[in-house]
């Protein structure tokens, strides 16, 4: 394909964009793919700690090895489906079946923050089990109770080691939010798309697509990277 | 006929009949002591002889598996009354549980409250007996009215362990004031105050902004004492403080517990450090294979040691 050609399709693309309502359905969208992505992330990350702790009590009380089961049952069904089978089924069943009428971007959000949960609960899990029994003994011997301990020193110290892979779990949300298009929700991947099928022309909106996941993403590293810094703080010596 | 030792406040922990298992391992197989108020205890013993287990089974970091911990005349070892039942009647318990239900009827003398409980107990078992159960309600209720929740005995009794066990993600002021802040005992103002007034009595009082790993050994095993001393606590258990530090720094915090020592201080510690047990302990217990196999002052227990076990084992280490 020669130069010409391709500086022609750009050209169009480059219109449509002028054409009102593209520019705010491509903002609507963006903000839609963080809001998603986000709001998931932070109600995964809230309830996949508290999974993790209910795998991790001490295991000799009755209500602690229900807990116990409840994780294993919770973090079967959500990472044993696909996250589009999820979506599916909250909007087009459980939706239905309960009598609720909601949006599908709050549908979205939802399901994100509970699928993302039971990932993060097997990387609080790890990430808990990571630091050093003696801090929890230490806690527990002044008297702080178990959760104070979880909450003061054990939390602060497992979330710094599982950093990483956290911020892993976040760029992939961010990239998997491209199938809420599934049960109608708007977001830079449906955006696009709509430019593209507008006049038939492919090439450059999926080409603009890509490298605006891709900025996002390097954006979101470079944020997770001043965390980590931040949070290792007590590491220097 | 009743013991009042517990009551009286002579005795501060009371351990009684204490036995603890690792699955199979049978780790403590009975033993029992009384720490009073103001004594420095130093426990000595080959290693697997469950010193540091008895240790931490006095705070309840281990549950032991049967037997008694008794802190201030109040008990914290869970109690399944169902197990107890046999062998509570006879047992110095039931006698201490005696006393103190005396203190809630005092219009009734003690021998008079202990023959109306077992007439209750009695009848109650006739009751369950008859519904094909074996224990008692007043038993069971009786130990619920003594029983301590643990974490408010463990305020009052300071732990300092073998690898310090400083946390990692605060720096030493935090270190020193989380507890007391968390726990509402102390406001904030009033925790950093007493966190700097310790930190200067170990001359460290420059190290308030730095973490944990940044210290050396020694410093850090002062800070944790210090860390255990700004809860105020009634008695220290000391599980090997100095067995993870250079050799050159394990003076500075013996020196810190001799200290500790010449207050008053009501001191348990398990170690290998013969000379500290020798100038210091006010008692000295010899562990081995989970009993306590000798136990007196610590003159005669290092010059005139009578069992075979621990005659061999100072003939090593001395």
């Amino acid at each position: 394909m020669s130069l010409a050609v391709l500086s022609k399709k750009f050209e169009k693309f480059w219109s449509s964009l002028s054409v009102p309502g593209i520019v705010d359905r491509i903002i609507l969208g963006l903000r839609n793919t963080f809001l998603i992505a986000l709001i998931g992330f932070v109600l995964g990350f809230v309830l996949g700690s508290i999974l993790a702790i209910f795998k991790l009590l001490p295991n000799n009380k009755r209500w602690c090895k229900f807990l116990s089961k409840v994780n294993d049952v919770y973090v079967a069904i959500f990472r044993g489906t696909p996250i589009v089978v999820q979506l599916l089924v909250a909007y087009y069943f459980l939706l239905p079946l309960l009598g609720l009428n909601a949006d599908g971007l709050v549908v979205c959000e939802v399901v994100f923050g509970l699928n993302s949960a039971a990932y993060v609960a097997e990387i609080m899990r790890g990430g808990i089990l990571s630091v050093d029994k003696g801090q929890t003994e230490a806690g527990r011997s002044m008297g702080l109770n178990y959760i104070q301990t979880m909450f003061y020193i054990v939390l602060p110290q497992a979330i710094k080691n599982i950093l990483p892979t956290l911020g892993n779990e976040l760029i992939t949300l961010v990239k998997e939010t491209s199938v809420v298009s599934f049960v109608g929700a708007i977001d830079l991947f449906t955006a696009f798309n709509y430019i593209a099928g507008r006049n038939y022309e492919y090439m450059i909106p999926y080409l603009a697509m890509a490298i605006i996941y891709i900025v996002i993403i390097v954006i979101l590293t470079i944020i997770i990277k001043i965390i980590e810094g931040r949070l290792r703080a007590s590491d220097r010596r | 006929m009743i013991d009042d030792n517990v009551h009286n406040g002579e005795f501060l922990i009371r351990v009684n009949n204490l036995f603890k298992d690792f699955g199979k391992v049978k780790v403590l197989k009975g033993v029992s002591c009384d720490i009073k108020k103001g004594e420095k205890v130093v426990v000595i013993g080959p290693s697997g002889s469950g010193k540091s287990t008895m240790l931490r089974c006095m705070n309840l970091l281990e549950t032991p598996t049967y037997g008694e911990i008794w802190f201030n005349g109040k008990l914290l070892t869970p109690v399944d009354p169902y197990l107890h039942f046999d062998v509570i009647r006879e047992s110095d318990t039931y006698k201490c549980l005696m006393i103190n239900a005396h203190k809630d009827f005092p219009a009734v003398s003690p021998a008079e409250l202990d023959l109306k409980v077992i007439e209750q107990i009695k009848k109650e078992d006739l009751l369950r007996k008859r519904e094909g159960k074996n224990y008692s309600r007043a038993i069971k209720q009786i130990f619920e009215k003594n029983y301590q929740d643990v974490n408010l005995t463990r305020r009052k009794m300071g732990m300092v362990f073998q690898h310090f066990n400083l946390f990692n993600n605060l720096n030493v002021l935090d270190n020193l004031t989380l507890a007391p802040v968390k726990l509402k005992l102390k406001s904030k103002e009033e925790a950093e105050n007493k966190a700097m007034e310790l930190l200067r009595r170990i001359g460290l009082e420059d190290k308030a902004k730095v973490y944990p790993s940044t210290l050396s050994g020694g410093q850090k095993q002062r800070i944790a004492i210090v860390r255990a001393l700004a809860m105020e606590p009634e008695v220290m258990l000391f599980d090997e403080p100095t067995s993870a530090l250079d050799p050159e720094m394990v003076g500075e915090v013996l020196e810190l517990m001799k200290d500790l020592a010449d207050e008053g201080m009501t001191m348990v510690v398990v170690t290998h450090e013969m000379g500290f047990a020798k100038e210091v302990a006010s008692r000295v217990l010899f562990m081995d294979e989970g009993i306590i196999k000798e136990e007196n002052n610590p003159k005669d227990f290092f010059e005139n040691p009578k069992d075979k076990r621990l005659i061999e084992f100072l003939s090593k280490v001395l």
